[in-house]
């Protein structure tokens, strides 16, 4: 038996050797090549002709493409590099080779309109892609929804976004605030109510994981715009009231205006300034927040972290 | 060192090139080559790219199937035919029958990759008028598809050292399948947890990785590859080649041939 | 030294959808082979001829026993040095013609190259195949591709041939030249080992006969020894038109073809029957002592038998009846099996 013993173990060896090498080694290309997979929807300059190629086989492909944009999304949210140029394109390729994926356009809607390091900053692009999806699927009213929400949060066009909600409160199945959000934009459209009520809706309408964070986010950050709104409210009655400014939130107490120390909804204590503001005790812990910041500070956006110079990435 | 193993590569090759539907299949993957140059040019400026992409594209499918063809009809039906009885009974070992027809397949690919390469380049030609810088690029797209035949070829062999010659085709096709989307299949290994994410993430990284392999995208619009990835694609054709041959080593020593 | 030892040798195959039955296609074989023997190995279809060459040569591998060849274990790379293997109807690479095929395995089996041209020259003009040597295989005619595959059995010299069924598909010419082959490998000093179930072919050629049957080998001995019974019987030919009477009353089992009467009756009565004859004045054409042809000795075998054991061969039939039913044995040439005490004609 020497002979095939010999061989047998030189081959088991080999095997052995490169398969743990081979694995090793796509490890190291993956690395390199992270993202190029969603690299290739830039070079698809024309939708109908991937179309064709695609044998027919058009569904599968468009879900193959569906998945690499929520990939690449969420890779490059938690990479917190801020870019997110790819998504256009990879949503675009989707709803051409598949008009009917409705979670890609509730997709765009929430990440493509808001400007980096949220989203990709292209409203337009954005507003297009609603339009499409509302083409092809009319009586989904979750588009409806997105289109109103767009209008809503990123135009500020608020005729045009009780326009959309009015539409889509008519199609089967629509949930119960449509009516509700296309009434309350005629007069009410910058009260908190209303924007909570909208994004309430949003993450109700979705089953996407990062659609909900986001929306959960922007909860958060409206009800310490609607805390800090209040407070400052009560401090300058209680202004009034007594010709100068609370010395700290017990004097508020005791006076009845408020009940205990208000506290952020993360658990933090409001601040009470000098000069008569609330503050948030860590401002940048709360996202999209407006309201409670230091002066002269930006709303607060997931953070973003500059990345090594990609040489050969990207395009 | 081993002739022997020469020998069979040489014939390996020999039968192959004699085989006729090797030359069907070179000619129309040429005569696609030429159909890029009349699509190219219903759109203007574009013309390169079609024929890049194209053209590559069709020495990539074509050659994957002449070297699913080829490679069983030489490997999978010669065990099935008893040629090999005649073969064996002589002092070859068993190994150095698997490793001389990988050789010898391998070998026909490359020229017939070489054959359908010029037609590509002349169809290059034809629609520039010159050679670019960039075309240099298009003999890395073409060395990727030469190390994606490696692949494949060892697959083929693979199967055929246990299954019959239709079987041995499925398998090695849908491998090849699968393995295109390999790199989807990562990313979604990725973002699975559990159970299902450790055999998606196992399965993802056994899967013969094809993806890297086609940059004939990149290429098509002049892109560099670069030398890093020329380099970690090429240790992972012969790494994966080598597992896939190692395999049908020891399945092939112990089969009993009916 | 034995050239080939086959000690207690065993195949079984799993069988069944789910593989799990076992299915005995050879069992234990203890068999002996000498050098410069011609061993005929023969079987119906199924008895295990093929699966126990297969064996030999290495293609697959026994569930039980050893063999050794010139004394060297089958694993051996040098074992295949020395041996030649016709497969049974082979088949071989299409495309390549005759001369490059035996180059091909010349150079597998390590022939120098300096030697190789010649000797695939040789080969080709000792099968009778130079014509068409330049020829791709996949033009060749079934008794071509046999030629062939002679020609590669034999062709590195070896000192052990293994031929399975080396006469199948060939017309009476082929099989005479197969035949004059075997006997000149004999006279190189070569042990030949063929199955067939051609039984002319075995008597004319093999020292000795094996008959195997339902994976069993039944009995193993020469030739001559198996077939020696005489079953104590005589033949007679003569002319006549009908069966003499007093031939019956002497205990002949005779009958009428055309102007002939063939008569079987016992050897002691055979002075009698002469007398008989010689009374009635009948034209004697042959008198042949009954011997029992190969052909019994197999049939009896191999024949079904409720408890294995051995039945007496029939005699029912003329022997010459039984002769002539045979379909697969070539028309006789002469001198070749029967001893006709050929009387007058």
């Amino acid at each position: 038996m020497k002979a095939t013993r010999r061989v047998n173990i030189v081959a088991t060896t080999v095997l052995l050797l490169s398969m743990a090498a081979s694995m090793a080694i796509l490890h190291a290309i993956d690395h390199m090549r992270r993202g190029q997979v969603a690299q290739q929807a830039l070079y698809l300059s024309s939708p109908t002709a991937l179309r064709r190629m695609s044998l027919g086989y058009t569904g599968l492909l468009a879900d193959i493409y569906w998945t690499r944009a929520v990939q690449y999304f969420g890779e490059q949210h938690h990479a917190g590099s801020g870019d997110f140029r790819l998504l256009a394109p990879l949503l675009e390729v989707t709803t051409e080779l598949d008009p009917k994926l409705v979670p890609a356009y509730q997709f765009g809607a929430n990440f493509l309109a808001p400007k980096p390091p949220s989203g990709a900053g292209l409203p337009g692009a954005a507003l297009s892609l609603m339009k499409y999806g509302i083409e092809h699927n009319p009586d989904q009213w979750r588009l409806y929804y997105n289109l109103g929400f767009l209008y809503y949060t990123e135009f500020k066009d608020y005729a045009k976004a009780a326009d959309a909600f009015a539409q889509g409160a008519k199609l089967p199945g629509t949930n119960e605030f449509m009516p509700i959000l296309a009434a309350r934009m005629a007069q009410h459209a910058g009260e908190f109510d209303t924007a909570r009520m909208l994004w309430f809706t949003t993450y109700q309408s979705t089953k996407d994981a990062q659609i909900r964070e986001n929306a959960v986010e922007h909860l958060l950050a409206l009800q310490v715009d609607e805390d800090v709104t209040r407070l400052e409210q009560v401090i300058e009655k209680y202004r009034q009231q007594n010709g100068r400014l609370p010395a700290s939130m017990g004097d508020l107490d005791r006076a009845g205006f408020i009940h205990g120390t208000p506290a952020d909804p993360k658990g933090h204590p409001y601040k009470l300034m000098a000069d008569g503001r609330i503050e948030v005790e860590n401002p940048k812990s709360i996202l999209f927040i407006t309201k409670g910041l230091p002066p002269g500070m930006e709303p607060p956006q997931p953070v973003h972290k500059p990345q090594p110079s990609s040489k050969s990435n990207s395009k | 060192m081993n002739s022997r193993v020469g020998y069979i590569a040489f014939n390996t090759f020999r039968e192959a090139v004699r085989d006729r539907v090797l030359y069907n299949l070179i000619a129309f993957a040429l005569l696609l080559s030429g159909a890029a140059i009349l699509v190219g040019e219903i759109s203007i400026d574009i013309e390169r790219l079609v024929v890049v992409n194209l053209g590559l594209t069709a020495v990539s499918l074509f050659g994957v199937v002449i070297a699913i063809f080829i490679g069983i009809g030489l490997v999978s039906k010669e065990i099935d035919k008893r040629t090999l009885y005649t073969v064996l009974s002589r002092p070859v070992r068993r190994w150095e029958f698997v490793v001389g027809k990988f050789l010898g397949l391998t070998g026909t690919l490359v020229v017939n990759t070489l054959a359908m390469a010029i037609g590509v380049f002349l169809a290059l030609l034809y629609v520039a008028h010159k050679f670019e810088k960039m075309d240099v690029w298009v003999l890395v797209a073409l060395y990727f598809i030469v190390l994606q035949f490696l692949i494949v070829c060892a697959l083929a062999l693979f199967f055929s050292s246990f299954s019959t010659p239709l079987m041995s085709a499925v398998f090695t096709f849908a491998l090849f399948v699968i393995g295109s989307l390999a790199e989807d299949l990562r990313g979604f290994a990725r973002i699975t947890s559990g159970l299902g994410g450790s055999i998606a993430t196992a399965i993802a990284y056994l899967v013969p990785n094809f993806s890297a392999l086609n940059v004939i995208s990149q290429v098509a619009h002049g892109d560099a590859i670069p030398g890093r990835l020329i380099l970690y694609n090429s240790a992972y054709a012969l790494l994966y080649a080598a597992m896939a041959i190692s395999g049908a080593v020891l399945i092939f020593q112990r089969r009993n041939l009916k | 030294m034995a050239a080939i030892e086959i000690l207690d040798l065993e195949k079984s195959y799993l069988v069944g959808f789910w593989r799990k039955s076992l299915k005995p296609a050879l069992r234990p074989l203890r068999l002996t082979i000498e050098e410069g023997e011609v061993f005929g190995f023969l079987g119906p279809n199924g008895a295990g001829k093929t699966t126990t060459l297969k064996l030999l040569m290495g293609l697959v591998f026994p569930t039980a026993g050893t063999a050794r060849i010139l004394g060297m274990d089958l694993d051996n790379p040098r074992v295949h040095s020395e041996i030649g293997f016709l497969p049974e109807q082979p088949y071989f690479y299409d495309h390549l013609t005759a001369r490059e095929l035996l180059n091909y395995y010349a150079q597998l089996s390590g022939v120098p190259a300096k030697e190789r041209s010649a000797r695939v020259e040789q080969m080709l003009a000792r099968v009778g195949m130079s014509d068409s040597a330049g020829t791709q295989l996949r033009k060749f005619s079934k008794g071509m591709l046999q030629r062939v595959g002679l020609a590669q059995a034999i062709l590195h010299d070896p000192k052990l041939v293994f031929l399975d069924e080396p006469m199948s598909g060939l017309d009476p010419m082929g099989r005479r030249e197969v035949r004059d082959l075997i006997q000149q490998l004999r006279h190189e000093g070569k042990t030949v080992f063929f199955s067939t179930h051609i039984l002319s072919d075995a008597e004319a050629l093999c020292d000795r006969v094996g008959i195997i049957h339902q994976g069993e080998l039944l009995g193993v001995g020469a030739v001559a020894d198996l077939t020696s019974q005489t079953q104590g019987k005589v033949e007679i030919i003569f002319y006549a038109p009908r069966v003499p009477a007093d031939l019956t009353s002497l205990g002949a089992e005779a009958r009428v073809s055309g102007d002939m009467v063939n008569a079987v009756l016992p050897e002691e009565r055979q002075d009698a029957a002469l007398e008989v004859l010689r009374r009635e004045r009948l034209r004697l054409i042959s008198l042949t002592p009954v011997r029992s042809s190969l052909e019994e000795y197999y049939i009896q075998k191999t024949r079904p038998t409720e408890a294995g054991k051995e039945k007496p061969v029939e005699t029912g039939l003329a022997p010459s009846q039984t002769r002539q039913s045979a379909p697969q044995e070539a028309p006789r040439e002469e001198g070749q099996k029967q001893n006709r005490k050929g009387v007058g004609v």
